[in-house]
This record gives structure tokens, C-alpha cells and sequence, in this order.
């Protein structure tokens, strides 16, 4: 094994749904790697295959053909429970709908990861605070999701990512929803927890203003990676 | 994890309480009708056994009729019994006690201008020895008024409430048809028979009075008889059966047209009365923790459909199918656990009151509660079991994307 094994390599990717005529190709042979500690956002088009990567990354959906491997390990090797427990233990996943629990409180919703972790209540519950105090939500713990605002909503379904320390935090459009100030605050939590704790943070989105928080920009089309580099801005641009 | 899972579904349950309450209602009504139901019958058999074990097992009761006709065609016709068998009895039996006849009819009584139907009966002072009734106020049946068929009476408690309210009975002149005759004496109130009669609505005369004044005939319907402590009743019966037979011209080829029975054949018949009925209606009722079950099912299957994107945020955060699964399944058992503690509390609240009602113990059993609480957990295991599988199997992404 080589010495530098990218936290997440595709080799060859491809993602086909219907068959014959109707035969949508989402992701069309994608060699993609990505190394622990990056924060990398990725762009393209209603259509080019984004996420459909993110859910293949994880671990949710399975490629038609092609390898992935997460941290050197074949994915395809894993059946389903195994597959729980490396989103369980490595993968913290941030929505644009947010997708908390409704009606259950900010704390709950944090501490959700780690009861499947079978973490004991009361470390459980310090995990959570903390959590929390990372996305600057002290004294809204006990709020339900619909007491809070777009932006703090979006910060709890953040603290519910990191809570469990995974490798990687996948973000699926994190300020799709939200004004633009709200998703500045975002932004520098996404920005803050890769540069202060290491982690890796892999995020799709359209807005260029959101991608230039990260320091590496995968421009998809047509399920194919169309670009790949730094995203200063104009070089971004088609 | 375990207790977390439970926590989970105890939340789950109380964030939509009504509908909670709505699916546990039949599981409620179920457990509540096959408890109440239970118990009463057991109830009533226990008032059987005691009524038996009041009479003493040594008591044969000799009656009119065949005991087991052997199809059609066996005449036998239902020939009254006589005085002189009571005496024949008495005399030829050696491990007989006593003996005593007994002729029942129906009419009303009259005092004043009260007036009451009720039974009335023709027999002796070994009567209400046999079947050991003690007189509480006034006195028995003098010999001479026994031999002569004087028109004198013994009343039952309720006849004595029912025609003389607060007032003194003893000595007091009745009217029972055409006969105008002294109350001497009052029973002791002995509450309702294993069949649910009042035992207390009854007229006592002497016999050869009923049979002149009253039916106009010399029959007799039932003979009750008492064996000597330390005999056999079975050789009794066997003996008793052999002289009845010869003293009805029986010939070998023809069948009883009596029956004898002692104590427990007829507490093993009430009570088989009882088990059936009990078992009928119990069945009646297993059918509704059925529907019930399949109630929780209902709601389940909806709320797996109505919570299908808590379940895909469940999967993303790490959540195995198993796990999923033991969420539903537990709420579902829990659910009709609950309910069936409900139906528990419901069903034995029930049968107090019933068994009150009907004047019979109240005798609540740990197993058929037991059985009861394990039954609705069953239920919640069977019907949880469809809608927790269907959740488990979710597709993640598909959940995430459901509205």
C-alpha cells in the first residue's frame, strides 16, 4: 500500500439509472481522489452528476461499475450494515433541507449520531453541548427546529455532523436555503472546522461566493469532472 | 441501546397521543372483555364448589326421568315418586341417613294487600336438615302438623321482605290460593344458587299439605337424601338405584326412568355449563384483540409512510436496518402492552362490579393476567413486526428525498 492513500478515491466511476433508450448517465467515468484535510467544493449544472457523487461518497448509493474506496477500503466489499457503521463512525452528512428531527430538541437531534454509537447518556449529552457551542448555539439547546431560523437550523444539522468526530463532513448544498449573511455564517463554521480540527469537508454547491471557502474547486458536466484546481475567482469561471 | 430504543418509542407514542389512544382502544376492549369475561366464569365456579362443599358432598338427590335415554324408542316416561319411597328408602338403606321428599309448584302469596309470586314447596324438617338450613326466627314443622298436613308455613327471606316488610311474620295468616295458613317460621337468607335464582323466594309447607291443599295429588318430584358419614355414596346410589328399580316394576331389558346424582356430578355440570358459556364468550372476545391487533397495524404501516424522511436522517447518521426495526417493533409492543395493562385494569374493574352484581366471588387469577399481558405483547409483536420491516428496508436516499 502506497504511503499516501487518498482519504477518498474513484477509479473509473460510473452511475447509469433505466436501461437501452431511457439510459441516463449521472456520473460518466470519474477518477477523482481526495486527500484528508482538503476542503473541496464541487460545481456544475442541474444534472452534471453532483450528487449523485456526494451520495455515492456517502456511502449511500452504490456505483454501476468502477471502484471506490474510502480510506483504502472497496466500499463494494461492505454489505448494508457495514455500510451504516462507516457513515456511523467516519461520515457526518449536512443537508440543504437541514433534515432534523421535527419536534425534537436541538440537544436531541445532536446527540442522535451518538445513540447509535451507544455512547453512554451522560458523555453523550457533553458531546452534544459542545457540539453546539462550536456552531455558537449555546442557549438554544432545548429549542425544537421550527423556534429556530434558517441559519441556526442549518447549525444544529452541523453540530449533529461533527458531534460523532467523523473524517469527513459531506455538505449537500449547506446554504441552499438560507440569505446570504446566514450563509456566511456557515461558511466559516464549514471553513473553521476544517482549519482548526482537520476535517476533511466535501460540499456541493452553485453559489461561487460559497465556493471560494474552499481551497479546491471540481467543476462537473455531464457526469464528467470538467475542471479541477484552485478556486480563485475568474479561474472558476467556464 | 436497548433502553434508548424504548425511550424512543415511548416518545414516539406520546408525541401523537391521540392517535395512540385510538389504536389501543381495541386492544384495550379486547384484553378488557376476555379478562372480565375470565374472571366472572371463574367466578362462578368457585360459587358452585362452595355451594357444593355447603350442601356436603353426601348429598344424593333422586329425580324424576331417565338420566341417559339410549335413543328413541326407550319409553321412559316420568313416573313421580311417593311418600312410601321416602320411608322405603330410609328403611332398606343401611348406610342412609335420612331422607326427605320434595314437590314443587308456583303460585302467589298473599298477606294484606301485598302480594308476591314465588315458589313453593312441599316437604319436611329432614329437608332443611339435609340440606342443613337453619330456621332464625319461630320454629320448624311440629310432627303432628307433618302427619296431618296442618296448613302452616316456613318463609324464605325474600318472600318475608316482599310481603311483610319491617313487620313480625310469626303467627301471621297467609293466603296461597285457596289455602289460608300461619307463618310458624323464617329461613336463613342464603343468597343466589350456582343458576342465579334467589334461593330465599320460597314458601315451605308440610308436604301432605301441598300435595291436599295445594296440587290435589299425592306425587312427589325429588327425593333428597344424606348418607352416613363414612359410607360410600357411590355403594348408596348403586343400592338406592336397585330398589327404585324394583319398586317401579323396572324390567331388566328397560332403562331408569330416574336418575340419582350426587354433589359433584351436579357441581361438574354447572360448572360444565359455565366453562362452555365462559369459553364462547371468550372466544367473542379474542376475536376483538384480533381486530385490535390488526388496528396497531394500521397505524403503524402509516406511521412508517408518514415518518419515511425521520427514517432516512436515522440511516444517514448511521443508523443499521436492525436498529430501524427494533425502533417500530418496540413501539408497536409498546403500544399494546399499554394497551393491554389498560384493558387489564379495565377487565378486572369490570368483573368486580359484575361479580357484585351478580352475587358471585370476585376471583381474579395471575394467570389469566399474565396470559392477558403476554397475549397483547404477542399482538404487538406480530402486527409490529410488517410495518418495522417495511421501515427497516428504506432506501436512504429515496427516504431523504420523501416530503
Amino acid at each position: 500500500m502506497s504511503p499516501k492513500t487518498a482519504l477518498i478515491e474513484f477509479r473509473n466511476i460510473a452511475k447509469i439509472y433505466g436501461h437501452g433508450e431511457g439510459e441516463v448517465r449521472a456520473l460518466d467515468g470519474v477518477d477523482l481522489k481526495i486527500e484528508a484535510g482538503e476542503f473541496v467544493a464541487i460545481m456544475g449544472p442541474s444534472g452534471s452528476g453532483k450528487s449523485t457523487a456526494m451520495n455515492l461518497i456517502g456511502c449511500l448509493d452504490s456505483p454501476t461499475s468502477g471502484d471506490y474506496l474510502f480510506n483504502g477500503v472497496h466500499v463494494a466489499s461492505l454489505n448494508h450494515d457495514q455500510r451504516a457503521l462507516l457513515r456511523r463512525n467516519y461520515l457526518g452528512f449536512v443537508f440543504q433541507g437541514y433534515n432534523l428531527l421535527a419536534r425534537t430538541s436541538a440537544l436531541d437531534n445532536v446527540e442522535l449520531p451518538l445513540i447509535y454509537k451507544g455512547v453512554a447518556r451522560v458523555e453523550r449529552r457533553q458531546t452534544a453541548l459542545e457540539a453546539l457551542a462550536k456552531v455558537d448555539l449555546q442557549g438554544r439547546e432545548h429549542h425544537d427546529p421550527s423556534e429556530l431560523s434558517g441559519g441556526q437550523q442549518q447549525r444544529v444539522a452541523i453540530a449533529r455532523a461533527l458531534v460523532g468526530k467523523p473524517d469527513v463532513i459531506l455538505a449537500d448544498e449547506p446554504t441552499g436555503n438560507v440569505d446570504t449573511k446566514m450563509s456566511r455564517e456557515i461558511m466559516e463554521v464549514l471553513k473553521a472546522l476544517n482549519e482548526e480540527d482537520g476535517m476533511t469537508i466535501v460540499m456541493v454547491t452553485h453559489e461561487e461566493d460559497m465556493a471560494e471557502y474552499a481551497q479546491r474547486l471540481i467543476y462537473m458536466v455531464d457526469g464528467k469532472v470538467e475542471r479541477d484546481g484552485n478556486p480563485v475567482r475568474g479561474d472558476s469561471r467556464r | 441501546m436497548i433502553w434508548e430504543t424504548f425511550r424512543l418509542a415511548v416518545q414516539a407514542i406520546f408525541r401523537n397521543a391521540m392517535r395512540s389512544v385510538l389504536t389501543v382502544l381495541g386492544i384495550v376492549i379486547g384484553v378488557a372483555a376476555v379478562i372480565a369475561m375470565l374472571t366472572l366464569g371463574q367466578g362462578s365456579s368457585s360459587q358452585v364448589t362452595a355451594d357444593v362443599e355447603k350442601l356436603g358432598t353426601n348429598v344424593l338427590m333422586l329425580m324424576q326421568g331417565g338420566g341417559d335415554q339410549r335413543g328413541p324408542g326407550s319409553s321412559t316416561v316420568a313416573r313421580a315418586f311417593t311418600l312410601k319411597d321416602v320411608d322405603a328408602i330410609i328403611d332398606q338403606i343401611g348406610s342412609v341417613e335420612t331422607a326427605a321428599p320434595y314437590a314443587q309448584s308456583t303460585t302467589t302469596g298473599v298477606y294484606g294487600a301485598e302480594s308476591t309470586s314465588t315458589s313453593i314447596v312441599g316437604t319436611d324438617n329432614r329437608y332443611l336438615e339435609v340440606v342443613d338450613w337453619p330456621i332464625v326466627m319461630g320454629r320448624s314443622f311440629l310432627s303432628s302438623e307433618e302427619r296431618s298436613g296442618k296448613p302452616v308455613c316456613i318463609l324464605g327471606e325474600t318472600v318475608r321482605q316482599n310481603l311483610f316488610g319491617n313487620t313480625n311474620p310469626i303467627g301471621e295468616m297467609i293466603r296461597l290460593k285457596s289455602l289460608t295458613c300461619e307463618v310458624v317460621g323464617l329461613l336463613e337468607a342464603k343468597g343466589a344458587s350456582s343458576f342465579g335464582s334467589d334461593q330465599d323466594d320460597v314458601i315451605s309447607l308440610p308436604v301432605k299439605t301441598f300435595q291436599r291443599r295445594i296440587m290435589g295429588n299425592n306425587d312427589i318430584s325429588m327425593i333428597f337424601i344424606s348418607v352416613l358419614d363414612g359410607q360410600s355414596t357411590e355403594r348408596a346410589m348403586v343400592e338406592i338405584e336397585a330398589l327404585m328399580r324394583e319398586r317401579r316394576r323396572i324390567s331388566e331389558s328397560e332403562n331408569d326412568d330416574f336418575r340419582i346424582m350426587d354433589m359433584k356430578q351436579i357441581a361438574s355440570l354447572l360448572t360444565g355449563i359455565t366453562n362452555i358459556l365462559t369459553g364462547l364468550l371468550s372466544a367473542v372476545a379474542a376475536v376483538s384483540l384480533l381486530v385490535g391487533g390488526i388496528g396497531i397495524m394500521n397505524i403503524m404501516l402509516v406511521s412508517v409512510t408518514e415518518r419515511t424522511r425521520e427514517i432516512g436522517i436515522r440511516l444517514a447518521v448511521g443508523a443499521q436496518a436492525n436498529q430501524v426495526l427494533m425502533q417500530f417493533l418496540v413501539e408497536a409492543i409498546v403500544l399494546s402492552m399499554i394497551g393491554g395493562f389498560v384493558g387489564i385494569v379495565l377487565g378486572l374493574a369490570l368483573a368486580a362490579v359484575g361479580a357484585n352484581l351478580m352475587m358471585i366471588p370476585f376471583v381474579p387469577s395471575l394467570v389469566v393476567v399474565a396470559g392477558a399481558f403476554l397475549f397483547s405483547a404477542a399482538v404487538g409483536v406480530i402486527f409490529g413486526y410488517f410495518p418495522a420491516r417495511r421501515a427497516a428496508k428504506l432506501d436512504p436516499i429515496e427516504a431523504l428525498r420523501h416530503q
